[in-house]
């Protein structure tokens, strides 16, 4: 680290850690993170030996172009803004649930059973309201299993949740193999089509846009309102933040651990079922696209805020499109996305702790 | 007749079990270390799968497996000082920074290791210890393995007479119980936790060039499938123990094998249920071993996952 002073006519300067971040750097931070993340991409695509602003626009202009590029980018932050919300309720309360693409995976099986059911006479809102119902249950008791396990045995939440996604990843791949393989399927694994009752009812017509986007919306409000205006959200934080402090208020540190947990598996739940249900139509052993994982970075990048969930899920979901547009206008492997991805939160811890440091003027 | 059947299956399970426990050794030992000095990697996983496609890349490129090996080992120190940056010097939140490594290694070897996909390596023929696997009855199965295997034992011993035996041992362990003492008495912290966590991402490294060069031989994205996590569980389950670490090894490397020999004797299950097995019994097994908090904390480092900074 850079400590000597720095002598020169204006005065004796150093470089100095700052007691604690302020405001307005908790918000520049992820900026200036991105601006990281755009350098180290455009560096990456020079070395691909692609033109690097070719290569930037790909990922930050092309997913803007026009009206259906936008429902795009809406569709597919659905699913990063739901369960990357109830990630953060976890985060601040100190639980680090990082299963939920289990939890999601699980939504999309319990959505895809209630669909394939034949409960025609329910009617379309009374089926699409099951499913989605049926999905945030099924990541409920996902990250039940994770609550119960640290609860009971203490066993620790980050390893009990990561295993779960693979056992959630081949408890698909068993169904869509076996049970609920369709029968008409030409012996692919996937299921048959969710009947015609299920379609959820689309925000724009001609677009794939749904309406699980302005749920993931409402649901952000429905965050912000729980994480600053609720005693319950409030006693989760403090859980996280001071443990004593929350024993010493009265509030308890298991019911921290469990809304947090059920919230997260509820949220990602709701975006596996909304996943399913909409894009979808089928469930296969591709349901997800890494969501869940990328939600963390989600996370993080919105500073564990609404708002900021918000805006970052539109951030990653622009990776996503970009990934899969570097693969068909360049030759990328779309795996590009998940590079980025990472260095994108690679950048956000060093701008985090980089920008704790101040020049001071000594003498 | 049955008798030398029955030899003969249990043989060729001992000798699965070595192999497939070799990763999970190697890689638990490496964390062992790290997190004898009070630091903890979640960024395992994504260190193995680096150093997998590195490995495959290096064997498919000199056809040596020491070269091969070594690579891995490098790559995974490297991802591991990357990582040791971030967490040590600039004290950044170890959960989170492990998780960027974990998520930044998936995507990376996924995005390297695209034109490796498919492709082949010739499986070594493996030569053994002369004399020792000409023994009868499991000569051939305890000694005629790939060296990695032994290397992997060895490690084991030297890594539990270093943490237990050596002054160096100690020192690495006072910085990962008391960081403070440590600075007192004069230890470099943060050098020693940076080292510890460059030989921890090391033997990761080599767990993950084990993988793709021998053990499968192949690169498949995502190929490392959670052993990395698993040996993140190994340390606890071993009560932090390097002995302990050998035994959970071969264990959980037992387990990953049940799946085929469950289908080889008749057991009519499906492949993805059976293929659940490691998954869960890492679940269960750290559910009974955290149930009682004596046991887990009796050497877990006092200082785990807590950042230090000289002068604060």
């Amino acid at each position: 680290m850079l400590l000597e002073p720095m002598r020169s006519q204006l005065g004796v300067w150093r470089i100095e850690r700052r007691p604690a971040a302020t405001a307005w750097m908790r918000w520049a931070s992820p900026l200036l993170a991105l601006l990281l993340t755009a350098v180290i991409a455009a560096m990456l695509f020079a070395m691909l030996g692609k033109n690097p602003w070719q290569g930037l626009a790909v990922f930050f202009v092309e997913p803007l172009r026009n009206a259906y590029a936008l429902s795009e980018l809406a569709l597919k932050a659905t699913p990063l803004m739901l369960c990357a919300l109830g990630l953060a309720i976890g985060f601040r309360a100190n639980v680090w649930n990082i299963g939920a693409e289990g939890q999601f995976l699980l939504g999309a099986i319990c959505a895809g059973w209630v669909a394939l059911l034949d409960l025609a006479s329910l009617g379309s809102v009374g089926l699409i309201s099951l499913l989605l119902l049926a999905g945030m249950l099924g990541g409920m008791a996902w990250a039940g299993i994770v609550a119960w396990l640290r609860d009971r045995c203490n066993a620790n939440e980050i390893l009990v949740s990561l295993m779960l996604v693979y056992v959630a990843q081949l408890l698909l791949a068993w169904l869509v193999y076996g049970p609920m393989k369709d029968p008409a399927g030409f012996n692919f694994p996937q299921t048959p089509r969710f009947s015609a009752a299920s379609v959820l009812p689309k925000l724009i017509e001609g677009t794939r846009l749904h309406i699980g986007f302005v749920v993931a919306l409402l649901a952000a409000l429905a965050a912000w309102l729980f994480m600053f205006r609720a005693r319950a959200g409030h006693a989760l934080q403090v859980a996280g933040l001071a443990p004593q402090a929350a024993r010493y208020a009265g509030y308890s540190a298991r019911r921290a651990l469990w809304t947090s947990l059920l919230i997260s598996g509820a949220a990602a739940g709701l975006a596996g079922a909304f996943e399913a249900a909409g894009p979808l139509r089928q469930l296969t052993p591709y349901v997800s696209a890494g969501y869940g994982f990328a939600a963390i970075i989600v996370a993080f990048v919105g500073r564990l805020h609404p708002l900021g969930i918000v805006l970052a899920s539109l951030l990653l979901s622009m990776f996503f499109i970009g990934g899969e547009l570097a693969q068909s206008r360049l030759g990328l492997p779309n795996a590009l996305s998940g590079v980025f991805q990472g260095v994108l939160l690679f950048s956000l811890l060093a701008c985090d702790a980089l920008i704790l440091y101040r020049l001071r003027r000594v003498v | 007749m049955n008798e030398i059947n029955n030899l003969a299956l249990l043989s060729t399970l001992i000798a699965a079990t070595l192999s497939a426990g070799t990763p999970l050794l190697l890689a638990g030992l490496g964390l062992l270390v790290n997190e004898r000095a009070g630091v903890v990697n979640l960024g395992a996983e994504g260190m193995m799968l680096l150093a997998a496609v590195a490995g495959f890349a290096l064997a498919l490129a000199t056809g040596s497996d020491v070269l091969a090996l070594a690579g891995g080992a490098l790559a995974g120190a490297l991802a591991a000082l990357l990582f040791g940056v971030f967490a040590i010097y600039l004290n950044t939140n170890q959960y989170a920074t492990g998780l960027a490594l974990s998520l930044l290694g998936g995507g990376l070897s996924a995005f390297v290791g695209i034109d490796y996909v498919s492709r082949n390596l010739p499986r070594l023929p493996l030569t053994g210890i002369p004399w020792l696997s000409d023994l009868p009855w499991f000569g051939p199965a305890l000694f005629r393995q790939h060296w990695a295997v032994y290397l992997a034992l060895l490690l084991a011993l030297l890594i539990g007479v270093f943490l237990q035996r050596s002054r160096a041992g100690l020192a690495l362990r006072a910085v990962g119980e008391s960081p403070e003492s440590a600075h007192a008495l004069g230890l470099p912290v943060r050098r020693v936790r940076l080292a510890a966590v460059c030989f921890g991402g090391a033997c990761c490294g080599l767990a993950g060039a084990y993988l793709s060069v021998i053990y499968t031989p192949m690169w498949v994205e995502g190929m490392v499938a959670g052993r990395g996590w698993i040996a993140l569980a190994l340390t606890p389950f071993a009560t932090w123990r390097a002995s302990r670490v050998v035994i959970g090894a071969y264990l959980f490397g037992g387990v990953t094998l049940l799946q085929f020999h469950l289908q080889s004797i008749g057991v009519e299950i499906s492949s993805a249920l059976l293929s659940m097995l490691p998954y869960l019994a890492t679940i269960l097994v750290l559910a009974l071993i955290s149930r009682n908090p004596v046991w887990i904390q009796r050497n877990m480092p006092a200082s785990l996952g807590r950042p230090f900074t000289p002068g604060q």
